[in-house]
C-alpha cells in the first residue's frame, strides 16, 4: 500500500474541508435562487421522514423505557421513585431524543444519499445533469438538505413522545407507578429551555446529515468500491459530527439560557 | 492605441457568418495529476462540419468534449463555444450556454430513476416554458428520430446497450441543440446496432446540418460517416456516389502524447505519409 506524505494528508484534508463547505453553503444559497425544486423537496421528505418514521418510534420507545428502567432501580434506593417521569423527560427531550434520532436518520439517510449520488458520479449521470444545464446542487442537494432537516425536527419530536410513553409504560407496570404522577411530573419539569435546546439541535444534525451524505456521494470516486466506500464515510462522519456538534451545542446554548 | 485583434479574436468576430467556427481551441493544455493529458491543443469545428476524434485510449478525445461543456477547465488556453470563452465563465453562466449543446456520455448516462419519457424530457422539463402536451409531443418526435417511440414507459435498466445510446442520443437532440457532442456512441455495440447509431448521427449531420464533435475508437464508423449522407427521400443512408469528394461536412483529428497529430478530412488522411497515421488506419 502506498504511504501518503503528511503534507499531502494535511492538503487532503483542507481540500475537503473547503469543498464540503462550498458545497454546504452553496445548499443554502440555492433557496434564494430559482428554479426551486418543490416537487423534489416533497419526495425527500416523504422518503426521509416517512421512511425513518419505524425506525425512529422503535428508537424513541425503547430509549425511553430502557432509560426508566435503568433509573428506577437507582431512584429506588433513595426512595425517590416519583422522580422518574422527570429523568425521563428532561433525558428524552434534551439529549437522547435528537442524538438517538439524528444517528438513527444518519445510519439510514445519510447513506442512502451516499450512495445514490456516488452511484450517479459514477456513471456519469451527475456530468450528464450538468451537460443538460441543471445545476446538481439545486437540483440534488438543496431538496435534501431542506427535507431532512424539516423532517428530522418533527421526527425528533415524535421520538421525544413515543420515549416518554415508553418511560410511562415502564413505571406503570414494573414499578407500579401513578400514570398520572409519572406524566404531571415529568410534563412539569420540562422548562422552556429544554424544550428549546432539544428542538434547536435537529436542525444542525438535520443539516449535517444531508450535507455530508450529500458531499461524500457528490467526490465518490473509483467504480462501486468508491461509493461503497463514501457510503461507509458518510455514514462515520455525519455520526461524529452529530455527537461533536450535540456537545458545543449544548454549551453554548447552557451558556445562553446561564443553567448548570 | 489599442491592440490588434488577435487571430482567434478576429475569428470569433465574424460570428453571424455561417462558416464561423461554433468550437475553437486554443492552445489548450490539461494535466492530471501531473500526467499531460492535453498539451498546447488547437483545432476549429466549423458550423454543420461532423469531426471525428481518434486516439488510444487515455489520449484525451472524451476530456476534449467535457472541456467544450466546460465540465472540466484546462490548465492553460481558452476554449470558445458558440463565440463564447467557456474557460473563463462561473458554472452558472455555462447552465445556460450548455443549454445550445447535446451530449451522448460513453456509457449513456441516462437518469436510472426516471423513465424513458423522463429522460428525454428532462432539459425540456427544466425549461418550465412548455406545456405538458408540447413536451410529450417533443419526446414522442425525439423517439421516433431514433425509431424507439415504444420504450416511452420503460426504464432505462429494461433496454439493451444499443437502445439506450438511442434514448441518450433522443434526449440530447430534443431540444434540437446547436452542438452535438458524442462520446463513444458505438463503443461496445454489435456493428448492426453500431450501424443503426451511425446512420442516426449522419442523419442528424445531413437533415438538421448540426455541427458536431465524435469520439470513437472505431475507425470504420467514421470512415462511413464520410462516405455515406443521409437521403431525406428513401429516409436512409446511402453511400456517395462514387467521385464525390468533400460532399459531406466530416472531418478527422488523431491525437498523440497529448498533441494532434493531423487534423483534415478522408482524402488527407488517406494520404497521410506520417507512419502512426499510417498504422492507425490500416
Amino acid at each position: 500500500m502506498e504511504l501518503t506524505s503528511p503534507a499531502d494528508f494535511a492538503k487532503d484534508l483542507v481540500q475537503a474541508v473547503q469543498d464540503y463547505s462550498v458545497l454546504a453553503g452553496r445548499s443554502m444559497s440555492n433557496l434564494f435562487r430559482t428554479p426551486r425544486y418543490f416537487a423534489d423537496m416533497t419526495q425527500q421528505a416523504d422518503l426521509i421522514g416517512f421512511g425513518s418514521l419505524p425506525i425512529v418510534v422503535l428508537t424513541g420507545f425503547f430509549t425511553g423505557a430502557v432509560l426508566a428502567l435503568n433509573s428506577a432501580n437507582t431512584l429506588e434506593r433513595f426512595g425517590s421513585l416519583s422522580l422518574i417521569g422527570q429523568l425521563v423527560s428532561v433525558g428524552m427531550v434534551t439529549e437522547l431524543g435528537p442524538v438517538l434520532t439524528g444517528l438513527m436518520v444518519a445510519g439510514r439517510n445519510a447513506s442512502g444519499m451516499a450512495s445514490e449520488l456516488g452511484s450517479m458520479v459514477v456513471t456519469e449521470q451527475i456530468d450528464a445533469m450538468r451537460a443538460l444545464g441543471t445545476d446538481p446542487t439545486k437540483k440534488l442537494v438543496t431538496p435534501r438538505v431542506v427535507s431532512t432537516v424539516f423532517m428530522l425536527f418533527f421526527l425528533t419530536i415524535i421520538s421525544d413522545l413515543l420515549g416518554l410513553i415508553g418511560g410511562g409504560i415502564v413505571a406503570q407496570f414494573i414499578f407500579g407507578m401513578d400514570s398520572h404522577q409519572y406524566w404531571s411530573s415529568a410534563w412539569q419539569t420540562l422548562m422552556f429551555r429544554d424544550v428549546f435546546t432539544g428542538l434547536v439541535k435537529p436542525l444542525f444534525f438535520g443539516f449535517i446529515i444531508a450535507t455530508v451524505g450529500c458531499y461524500y456521494g457528490m467526490s465518490a470516486r473509483g467504480g462501486t468500491q468508491g461509493v461503497g466506500r463514501a457510503t461507509t464515510q458518510a455514514v462515520v462522519a455525519s455520526s461524529v459530527l452529530i455527537l461533536l456538534v450535540d456537545f458545543f451545542a449544548t454549551k453554548f446554548l447552557m451558556a445562553i439560557f446561564g443553567y448548570r | 492605441m489599442a491592440a490588434p485583434p488577435n487571430a482567434i479574436e478576429s475569428l470569433l468576430k465574424s460570428t453571424e457568418n455561417s462558416a464561423s467556427p461554433v468550437i475553437v481551441f486554443d492552445n489548450v493544455s490539461i494535466a492530471f495529476e501531473d500526467k499531460t493529458i492535453l498539451d498546447g491543443v488547437s483545432f476549429q469545428l466549423a458550423r454543420g462540419e461532423t469531426k471525428a476524434i481518434f486516439g488510444i485510449a487515455g489520449s484525451g478525445k472524451s476530456t476534449i468534449l467535457k472541456l467544450t461543456l466546460g465540465l472540466l477547465k484546462p490548465d492553460a488556453g481558452h476554449i470558445h463555444v458558440l463565440g463564447e470563452d467557456v474557460t473563463q465563465m462561473s458554472e452558472e453562466a455555462l447552465f445556460d450556454l450548455r443549454r445550445k449543446i447535446g451530449m451522448v456520455f460513453q456509457e449513456s448516462a441516462l437518469f436510472d430513476s426516471l423513465t424513458v419519457r423522463e429522460n428525454v424530457a428532462f432539459r425540456l422539463m427544466e425549461e418550465h416554458d412548455l406545456s405538458e402536451d408540447e413536451i410529450e409531443r417533443r419526446v414522442r418526435e425525439s423517439l421516433s428520430f431514433v425509431e424507439l417511440e415504444q420504450t416511452v414507459d420503460m426504464f432505462p435498466s429494461e433496454l439493451s446497450g444499443g437502445m439506450r445510446r438511442r434514448v441518450a442520443i433522443a434526449r440530447a437532440i430534443v431540444t434540437q441543440p446547436e452542438i452535438l457532442l458524442y462520446d463513444s456512441p458505438t463503443g461496445g455495440l454489435d456493428p448492426v446496432t453500431s450501424t443503426t447509431i451511425i446512420e442516426l448521427i449522419v442523419k442528424q449531420r445531413d437533415v438538421y446540418k448540426t455541427s458536431s464533435l465524435l469520439v470513437t475508437h472505431r475507425l470504420q464508423d467514421a470512415f462511413t460517416m464520410a462516405s455515406h449522407y443521409f437521403d431525406r427521400k428513401s429516409n436512409k443512408m446511402l453511400p456517395l456516389p462514387p467521385g464525390a469528394r468533400g460532399e459531406v461536412p466530416m472531418g478527422f483529428l488523431i491525437l498523440r502524447d497529448g498533441k494532434i497529430i493531423f487534423d483534415g478530412d478522408v482524402h488527407e488522411l488517406a494520404v497521410s505519409k506520417d507512419e502512426y497515421i499510417r498504422e492507425f488506419i490500416s
